[in-house]
């Protein structure tokens, strides 16, 4: 702009100058943001990764992350990664198959819009209510166990079911991730166009050659990404399941909670790489689904 | 193509499955919350819940709790995201990043770490007294707020051309706090109000947060009651779902009304 | 027979009919064009022969075989769309192979067919590169390959060119018409842009309110429409309203003038208004022999396109446009002349509603 007036050397890097003046002070600008982030979000974070890898002299050791190996915590992780992955695969299946009956099912237009709107609201539904709703349903005194007693005489406490268990926390998580998967992936069945459809039809293809090589291809990444979000989000859930199954269903963020509250491992800096190996799982599903998710905008451009 | 094998009929299949599971619970929640009375059908768990002064106490402390975080997410956010779209486009990914890390590290963790940083031997002994917690609630509530904060925000300034509007509003001789204030805020209200209705949901029932800093707020209380009572719980479910049900119904009806008369200036 | 043959075919969309009565018979390698306005159903009559729409009424045979209740994957047709419709997560060879693929395929002959397809549509050197990768043009050209990579009995292209710029659209025109003649695939394409049709099809259906106005080859279409939309939507043809005097001996009067056809206007009653049609370059500015119907009008513009002068005028309520070629010796009027325009009677085409 101003460029103009000047002498031909700074001429050659016309909005270097000015841009880097200004710039030193606009940044600024986001400087509360940066630092209520460094405080209450980036420091407290290193604060516990640094804590795994001290000991409590303070000097660097990887024992603490050694201990994690021990079959009760590794027991931990794995139910924790077991319900986490089987409530975000059925959510993502389940979401996948209601968003896909609004979407291609020839469903009247008017269903469409209750559900979204019940979707938004359900999948907020997570927390200490959303456990309560289920020992009212699904508890021995719950109105399903009831009316399937008492009226078709199945009593599912004698099959084995039970709520404050894993089946049971994983039918509960259901209720928040099935609505998540329904308003991620619908936007995406909107954008299969019709065209591609028709396309692979008229070139022969029956319909599973056409869900097989073009749709869930082209869905892949979000499908993947969002089962990504539903693992983190099931993962780092604490609230339902300790309003749920109290201590008795022994999950990392509960292990965790239980540590943090009284100290049960007796260690503190365990206590530090029990939640450090929590960031390692939820960052490795998050990093899957960050890079998949760019993937499937990729395509999506055209 | 006979209608039992068609693609209608599964649909309809898939859609009753949903509407059943989604339902019965609900439905489930409320019929026992009326059961608290042998033999007939009352509101007696709520008439108890309701007259508990924990639950006024905590709720209070809660809805207190929801409000400031919101005062202190919009004063965050706002200013923030105006200022990344209009001076540092190059920050933006930075700055992003930032806003979404609360969706990848687990609200457990940040708290161990606020119980960490700030305990009364540290430098800022925030939890060595109540008001000091109270801070550190909101501000890790404000944490947990912010992708949903900023990405409404963001959004809702996408929509705006931004520059535009601070180049005529600085040629007319106003500064950067009347700019934000004036132009800026009531033109994304829309986006902080659909904003401050998610945070308010998030915030009302939380429980990690204020149960591992030991404040009574309604989280723990419904936690507390659920230990111990059986048909109070289901009361306090239907209580905050309808709360939830409300602050999405809000931020919904905000969207539309702001899709219906939102004035189009430049177009 | 003709090779696709249509009859009677009609289309109802809740009680709304799109397409009605609509017939016609197409031959074995012939080019055939849809032309009509937008909403006219074009698109909805190629659809049902592709199968993607259940026609309401009629018959669709290809080949002699009845193909109404077939579904799409088992009509052997290729099909070109307006948005190009490249599966996105395949590279352009793989969009080739594909129908290749489903049609199970050896592998040494899918990749022979390509290599020969990227030859036809001269992309050779993109095989590996993705649909979001390539222009407009040359993502047409993969969707015309992918279509006939199958070897269709019949080819169907709805507006392919319409997407794109015109440059690329003339230049694909042409493309597409060699191709075409090179495979002697028989071949529907549809289209609102009048050149368009005119220039690459062996015949024309101009199509209107789901019907099939006219039907004949672009010379006949341009000279002798049938119909007023026709004349209108076609060229630019000149649409003059007469009354009838006497329809079995032609008589009639324009604008006063009483003028003899020397044919029979066609069922109408005395007193009834007939539309003419009258090309430009039938009649002529001032008196001249052998044409002996004159009227008077006043100039309003005039365009010089170089070898052609077009003048336009108006005669009572209508504007005539008239063209006549650029002589050096004799200035063109000016706007505001009043000027004779002389024509012969047996040149005018009496036209259907
Ligand atoms: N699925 C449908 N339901 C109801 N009406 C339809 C449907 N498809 C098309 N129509 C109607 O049928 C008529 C013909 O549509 P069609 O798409 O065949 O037009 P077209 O000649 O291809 O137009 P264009 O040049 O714009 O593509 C239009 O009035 C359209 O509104
Ligand atoms: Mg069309």
């Amino acid at each position: 702009m101003s460029a103009i007036a000047e002498p031909t050397g700074v001429a050659k890097t016309p909005t270097s100058n000015p841009s880097k003046s200004r710039r030193s002070m606009a940044w600024l600008g986001i400087l509360p943001f940066l630092i209520f982030a460094l405080l209450f979000l980036i420091l407290p974070t290193l604060n516990i990764v640094v804590g795994a890898f001290q000991n409590p002299a303070g000097e660097f050791t990887f024992e603490n992350i050694q201990k994690l190996l021990q079959p009760s915590i590794l027991a931990s992780y794995w139910i924790s990664i077991k319900i986490s992955v089987a409530s975000a695969f059925l959510g993502c299946l389940i979401g996948f198959a209601i968003a896909a009956a609004i979407v291609l099912g020839g469903l009247p237009a008017w269903v469409r819009s209750p559900i979204m709107t019940f979707s938004g609201v359900a999948s907020n539904f997570a927390g200490v209510p959303l456990a309560f709703a289920f020992l009212a349903t699904l508890g021995r005194l719950g109105l399903v166990t009831v009316l399937l007693r008492e009226g078709f005489g199945i009593n599912i406490y004698a099959y084995g079911f039970n709520i404050l268990s894993f089946w049971g926390l994983t039918l509960t998580y259901l209720f928040f991730q099935i609505p998540l998967m329904i308003l991620i992936i619908t936007p995406a069945l909107d954008g299969l166009k019709r065209e591609w459809r028709e396309a692979a039809a008229i070139l022969g293809a029956n319909g599973f050659q056409y869900w097989s090589m073009v749709a869930l291809p082209i869905l892949w990444p979000a499908l993947l990404g969002t089962f990504a979000l539903l693992f983190a989000n099931a993962f780092g859930a604490v609230a339902t399941a300790y309003a749920l199954t109290g201590s008795s269903l022994s999950i990392v963020p509960i292990v965790l909670f239980a540590q943090i509250r009284g100290d049960v491992l007796q260690d503190p800096h365990l206590g530090y790489a029990l939640a450090f190996g929590m960031i390692v799982v939820t960052i490795i599903a998050n990093t899957l689904y960050l890079w998949m998710r760019a993937r499937s905008e990729r395509w999506v451009k055209s | 193509m006979s209608f039992w094998r068609s693609k209608r009929f599964w649909s309809w299949v898939a859609l009753s499955f949903g509407v059943l599971y989604f339902a019965l619970p609900l439905i489930g929640t409320f019929e026992f919350s009326l059961r608290m009375k042998r033999g007939e059908y009352s509101f007696e768990a709520y008439r108890v819940i309701l007259g508990d002064p924990r639950f006024q106490a905590t709720f209070l402390y809660s809805v207190l709790m929801a409000l400031l975080t919101i005062v202190v997410g919009v004063l965050l956010v706002v200013p923030t995201a105006y200022w990344v779209r209009l001076k540092l486009p190059r920050w933006r990914p930075v700055v992003e990043f930032i806003t979404l890390l609360p969706l990848i590290i687990p609200a457990i963790v940040i708290v161990f770490g606020y119980i960490r940083l700030y305990n009364t031997s540290s430098v800022l002994p925030l939890t060595g007294s109540a008001f000091g917690t109270d801070i550190l609630m909101v501000c890790g509530y404000t944490v947990l707020a912010l992708p949903y904060m900023y990405r409404a925000v963001d959004t809702g300034l996408r929509t705006l051309d931004v520059s535009t509007l601070t180049e005529a509003a600085e040629s007319l001789g106003a500064g950067k706090i009347t700019i934000l204030a004036k132009i800026i805020l009531p033109n994304v209200l829309v986006a902080i109000l659909s904003g401050a209705f998610l945070t308010f949901a998030i915030v009302i029932g939380e429980f990690v947060f204020a149960a591992l800093l030991n404040r009574p707020a309604f989280g723990p209380f419904m936690q507390l009651i659920g230990a111990n009572r059986a048909y109070e719980p289901a009361a306090l479910a239907v209580i905050a779902f309808s709360i939830t049900w409300l602050c999405m119904g809000l931020m919904q009806l905000v969207t539309r009304l702001q899709k219906h008369t939102q004035v189009k200036p430049f177009r | 027979m003709a090779f696709l043959e249509i009859s009677n075919l009609q289309k109802d969309y809740a009680g709304n009919r799109v397409v009605e009565n609509f017939n016609l018979a197409v031959e074995q390698g012939e080019f055939v064009s849809f032309l009509g306005p937008s909403g006219c159903g074009k698109t909805t009559v190629l659809r049902m022969v592709a199968g993607f729409e259940t026609p309401s009424a009629g018959l669709i045979r290809i080949d002699g075989k009845d193909v109404v209740n077939l579904k799409p994957n088992q009509r052997n047709i290729g099909m070109v769309f307006q948005a190009y419709a490249l599966f996105p997560n395949m590279t352009v060879a793989q969009n080739l192979a594909f129908g290749l693929k489903v049609a199970g395929k050896s592998k040494a002959e899918i990749e022979a067919t390509v290599k020969e397809m990227l030859a036809l549509i001269k992309l050779e050197a993109l095989g590996q590169r993705y649909p979001f990768q390539l222009s407009g043009g040359q993502q047409q050209r993969v969707a015309l390959a992918r279509a006939l990579a199958v070897k269709p009995k019949l080819l169907l292209l709805d507006e392919p060119l319409s997407a794109l710029d015109a440059k690329i659209r003339v230049s694909l025109r042409e493309e597409i018409r060699a191709i075409q003649r090179k495979l002697q695939i028989t071949t529907i394409f549809v289209t609102h842009d009048q050149e368009e049709a005119l220039s690459m099809s062996d015949r024309i259906v101009v199509m209107h309110q789901g019907k099939a106005d006219q039907l004949g080859t672009p010379f006949e279409i341009y000279n002798q429409p049938k119909t007023r939309f026709v004349a209108s939507f076609v060229g630019t043809i000149n649409v003059l309203e007469g009354k009838v005097l006497d329809a079995p001996a032609g008589r009639f009067s324009l604008y006063g003038a009483e003028l003899n056809l020397g044919r029979s206007l066609g069922e109408v009653k005395t007193g009834d208004i007939v539309a003419l049609a009258l090309r430009p370059e039938a009649a002529s500015l001032g008196t001249t022999v052998g044409k002996p119907a004159q009227l008077t009008g006043i100039v309003q513009d005039v365009n010089f396109l170089g070898s052609v002068i077009r003048v336009r005028v108006k005669v009572g309520e209508t504007s005539l446009s008239l063209d006549s070629f650029n002589q050096a010796a004799v200035a063109p009027p000016k706007a505001g002349d009043t000027v004779m325009v002389s024509f012969a009677p047996e040149e005018l085409l009496v036209l259907a509603d």
